[in-house]
């Protein structure tokens, strides 16, 4: 048997810049309410939302995530040819394959970086920085881009009062480096697949093209959420994960400065918020009121914003907890670059 | 056992914390969507609260057979057993 080298990593690993790309089209609940026939004020009272960033043409998944990684890559302080990882976490690039992360690498110049999507719904970022702090501690990459992207108008049914009115588009990045100390605690992560059906694609793309037997329904598959089991497992359950997240990285909720969970509907938050008995001083993220719930993108969107607001200020420690589609859901503290 | 009584007054309590709803408010008759204000959200909320609280299970099928304080309330009893 030959010896093998065995990869060397950082001791540590932590995020070192954040980006992000809201959409420039600005939606207001008065735009949806009528294909649903509902009110401001419902929207509003069962999710918080008031307005909602919707992607134009030109806002591609593969735009928003190159002009969101920029930012990133200039706050960490270097170039695009000193990330050798690409990780995207999306749901809605409708190109089955090759992934969008190689054309993301290449546009932004990195020197042929490794570049890879992966599909675990809202709950991507967080799995991806997770992936990322392993990868850089383990020696796989030195500095890994990750990024939280989604398109999700193209597969909203605009006229389901389940769905129309909470999502949204946009793209969030972080770049994940070597560090001297822990700046990423252990990941808490886990799905339930029994409770597959709760958020999905409506249908699978076979049955809407069809066969010369059965001719396919030719629309979009769009997507469909049960809203109150959802609201239960993500409002109890995830709040649970939270305190666990904080558990294993040792930090006390006394300690923590700010709590980022995902966007997905200010109801959910609250009760999140209420359920951990969150003290009055953590500064919780409620970016979905005006950017609406873009899945993958949402933790990177609400984090970047808080540090730009001051909300969350370099060297804060922050929960991270995603949620979503699968069931499927990560959470992780980290520390605020 | 609790008394009715007692088990209204916890209930109470707890729609006062999840809903902002004023405890005294919370009485057998009232309806929790239509006196109350509680939204099916808030409700989710109650259930899972009192749940813990009483050390019963609502299974989600039968949160919607309970309009009332009054219902939720015998609900609970009977669980008790």
């Amino acid at each position: 048997m030959a010896p093998i080298t065995a990869p060397t990593g950082a001791p540590h690993a932590r995020i070192m810049g954040m980006g992000s790309y809201r959409p420039t089209r600005l939606v207001p609940n008065s735009e949806v309410v009528d294909a649903i026939d509902s009110s401001d004020e419902w929207i509003q009272q069962r999710s918080g939302i008031k307005t909602r960033r919707w992607a134009g043409p030109d806002e591609s998944v593969q735009m928003m995530s190159v002009e969101a990684s920029r930012t990133a890559i200039e706050r960490a302080g270097l170039t695009a040819a000193e990330i050798d990882c690409v990780v995207v976490a999306t749901v809605s690039h409708l190109l089955q394959t090759p992934a969008v992360a190689t054309a993301i690498a290449h546009e932004l110049g990195t020197d042929g970086a490794a570049a890879f999507d992966i599909s675990a719904a809202c709950a991507g970022f967080c799995h991806g920085i997770a992936m990322a702090s392993d990868m850089v501690r383990a020696g796989s990459a030195k500095h890994v881009l990750v990024i939280g992207v989604e398109r999700l108008t193209d597969i909203l049914d605009l006229t389901d009062r389940g769905t129309a009115f909470i999502f949204a588009d946009g793209a969030g990045a972080a770049v994940v480096g070597p560090s001297d100390t822990p700046a990423i605690g252990p990941v808490v992560w886990g799905s339930d697949g029994e409770q597959f059906d709760l958020i999905r694609q409506r249908e699978d793309w076979r049955d809407v093209v069809g066969s010369d037997d059965q001719p396919g329904s030719g629309v979009m598959p769009h997507l469909t959420m049960q809203g109150n089991p959802v609201f239960r497992w993500a409002s109890f359950a995830m709040a649970k994960v939270g305190q666990q997240a904080l558990d294993v990285a040792g930090v006390s909720i006394d300690e923590l400065d700010v709590f980022v969970p995902h966007q997905a509907n200010m109801r959910i938050i609250d009760a999140m918020a209420r359920s951990m008995k969150l003290p009055a001083s953590v500064r919780i993220a409620r970016d979905v009121a005006d950017q609406g719930n873009s899945s993958a993108a949402s933790i990177p969107l609400a984090l970047d914003r808080m540090m730009l607001e001051g909300e969350a200020r370099s060297g804060d420690t922050a929960l991270l907890i995603a949620f979503g589609a699968g069931l499927a859901y990560a959470a992780q503290v980290v520390t605020v670059p | 056992m609790a008394t009715t009584e007692e088990i209204r007054a916890d209930l109470a309590d707890i729609v006062n914390e999840v809903a902002g709803v004023d405890a005294d408010d919370v009485q057998l008759d009232k309806s929790f969507v239509d006196d109350l204000d509680v939204d099916s959200l808030s409700m989710v909320e109650v259930v899972v609260a009192a749940e813990e609280k009483f050390g019963v299970t609502i299974p989600d099928d039968e949160v919607k057979n309970l309009k009332t304080v009054g219902d939720a309330v015998a609900f609970i009893e009977r669980s008790q057993g």
